[in-house]
């Protein structure tokens, strides 16, 4: 807090140091750990120095809610409580970060989409809640397998929206996303999604910072816009709400603060950078052939692109690890030699792809797809097939394979 | 056949332990120092309602996850896989690699001629074993049934270890895990059939190795191999 002391090398209640948050990710040795996703998720906010977090049962985010639950009991969390809906648990959040503290939860799926009205609040009301969002179907017929089509709506809202490829990027990023989201400078909700049960229910090898080491707590007096007082509500948002006027000053009003949220999302962008090296990871970018892709889709891409080199053909990788803010300059840049660039994606809509054809120059370059959806499995082999349909190369049908 | 990666499909009911067992395998191989990974597919969580998990070992680190579309080696948890369709592809085969495995619990040959015919013209081994008799027997409990799934696939392709086998289950059974409220009233539905937990680990260890046992002799008798290691050793 301002005037007092940094609570940098003090111990918290369980005995953890408040450990300063760029040695603790990039220095503190590592332990390898053969976890879940949602295992993984658990040892993250253990060490995130959370004040309060939200649960309302929707698989498959449920385990690593439950599991953030026993954190609470063993006295890790400030508090802890199940919500009525997800709409009711967003608008909780709300309340529990204008109030000064560090909020996190979970949702996924059907989940996310009820609970969307809160998303752009959030972000209006400069909240720098983290969210996980463990992707799945959306639509009817229902699934609960993972299906990417409730980012493209997150895309919009002025939260931060990263997608983690593995449980190792999400372990690091849900610690490094507070030390973003929280910049005074940016202080937004950041949404950092996987796909459901591919990451949360995946046995994985992980590397965990040290358990004694965590966050220094949430500064609330670094925020841009001042802790909600009902006696002083800020920019009069509550006793005479600009909804309730038609008028210029109304208007402008709206308009100025609007950008101001993306311009906050644009500002996100150089701590984005030193704390994910980069918002993209690019290899062989040199190639004729480039896949673009992000979340489990560069993990099957780089499947995909290991069996190709087998056959002796060459394709690169770029990996979009942020969506919000998005790398455009990065992905013009990567992109500048290749004559395909194939967008592989887990949903109907190919959002990706429409983001990318936005982004570069030529951009009949860009093939959508493959696309799985509803909680479809990408085999590498339909990744590898469609490099090699762009390419003129013959390759066998994959269709009714020992059917 | 020596192969970079093997990758096993675990087709099951629910209750009977598939995801369980691909969690062990992958722990098992994980602790002989190969890469690996496991996950589960599966629908609203029920007994008897068709459950998948997947277990992929390999001398790389592995990328690939989700359903196996194109494994090899599918493993049958319970005949009713195949008498009553209750599995994610049709035929319960579909996708298998030339040259791959099927291991089916069962105590009498489930498969139709035109099954057998499109196995062997993809060059695929098929293995029967009684695995709830053994499961019965051993550890007295049809619950054990997934060790001897274990075991068998492990005696056929020694993709992993009995050892690690032994330290995966001391890891899995030994101390609290919760992969799911489900999953932790089942372990402790378990734990209570056999009084003790130590007692759990042992019958659990004596079906893996019993089945294990018996599926390398088959393999050798038939000259079935199907291995991780370099491709280039072959």
């Amino acid at each position: 807090m301002a005037g007092q002391p940094s609570p940098i090398g003090q111990k918290n209640k369980k005995g953890q140091v408040y450990t300063d948050p760029w040695k603790m990710m990039n220095e503190a040795e590592r332990t390898p750990s053969f976890f879940t996703g949602s295992e993984v998720i658990k040892e993250a906010i253990r060490r995130a120095s959370c004040d309060v977090m939200i649960a309302y049962p929707i698989t498959p985010q449920s385990e690593a809610a439950a599991l953030i639950g026993e954190l609470f009991a063993e006295g890790y969390i400030g508090d802890y409580f199940r919500g009525e809906s997800e709409f009711a648990v967003m608008s909780q959040c709300a309340g529990a970060a204008f109030g000064g503290a560090r909020v996190f939860t979970t949702t996924a799926g059907p989940g996310t989409m009820r609970a969307m009205e809160n998303f752009p609040m959030w972000a209006g009301a400069r909240l720098p809640i983290q969210m996980i969002v463990t992707c799945r179907g959306i639509n009817s017929p229902l699934s609960i397998q993972p299906d990417t089509l409730e980012i493209s709506y997150l895309m919009q809202t002025g939260m931060l929206v990263w997608h983690a490829e593995t449980a190792q990027d999400f372990y690091d990023w849900i610690l490094k996303g507070y030390m973003v989201s929280e910049e005074p400078d940016v202080h937004l909700p950041l949404a950092l999604c996987c796909d459901g049960f591919f990451v949360t229910h995946t046995k994985d090898m992980v590397d965990l910072t040290p358990v004694d080491m965590c966050l220094p707590p949430y500064d609330p007096y670094r925020s841009p816009v001042p802790c909600m007082d009902m006696e002083c509500p800020p920019v009069r948002m509550m006793r005479d709400p600009f909804v309730m006027k038609s008028n210029y000053i109304s208007y402008a009003t709206h308009a100025s603060w609007q950008q101001e949220v993306w311009a906050a999302v644009e500002r996100s962008r150089k701590h984005a950078i030193r704390w994910l090296d980069g918002l993209i990871d690019t290899e062989n970018t040199d190639t004729d052939v480039l896949v673009v892709a992000s979340g489990t889709a560069v993990s099957q891409s780089r499947e995909a692109i290991a069996m190709l080199e087998d056959e002796g053909i060459q394709v690169g990788l770029v990996k979009v690890k942020t969506l919000r803010p998005w790398p455009g300059e990065e992905i013009r840049e990567a992109t500048k030699h290749a004559k395909h660039i194939i967008v592989p994606e887990f949903n109907v809509a190919g959002w990706l792809a429409r983001e990318v054809k936005a982004t570069i120059p030529n951009n009949e370059r860009v093939h959508a797809g493959p696309h799985v959806c509803g909680g479809m499995t990408m085999p590498p082999e339909i990744i590898a097939a469609e490099v090699k349909t762009v390419l003129g190369i013959k390759a066998p049908s994959l269709a009714g394979r020992g059917g | 056949m020596i192969l970079r990666r093997i990758n096993i499909r675990m087709s099951g009911l629910g209750g009977q332990g598939a995801v369980t067992a691909a969690h062990v395998m992958a722990m098992a191989a994980s602790k002989d120092g190969k890469f690996a990974i496991s996950n589960p597919f599966f629908g609203a969580e029920k007994r008897m309602a068709p459950a998948e998990s997947y277990c992929r070992i390999g001398l790389r680190k592995i990328y690939d996850r989700g359903e196996l579309v194109f494994p090899d080696v599918i493993q049958v948890f319970h005949p009713q896989v195949i008498t009553m369709g209750k599995s994610y592809t049709m035929p319960f085969y579909s996708g298998i690699k030339e040259g791959g495995l099927v291991i089916i619990n069962t105590d009498m040959p489930l498969l139709s001629d035109e099954d057998v015919t499109r196995l062997k013209d993809l060059n695929v081994s098929v293995f029967n074993i009684p695995g709830t008799n053994i499961a019965m027997e051993i550890a007295g409990t049809e619950l054990a049934t997934n060790m001897t799934m274990i075991g068998s696939v492990a005696g056929i392709t020694k993709c992993v270890s009995m050892e690690a086998l032994d330290l995966a289950l001391q890891e899995r059974f030994g101390k609290k895990f919760v992969a799911s409220g489900g999953t932790a009233t089942l372990d402790e539905a378990i734990k209570k059939k056999f009084a003790k937990k130590e007692m759990l680990l042992k019958k659990n260890l004596d079906t893996v190795a019993r089945s294990y046992e018996i599926a390398a002799e088959w393999a050798e008798k038939n000259h079935v191999e199907l291995m991780v290691g370099e491709a280039a050793a072959a």
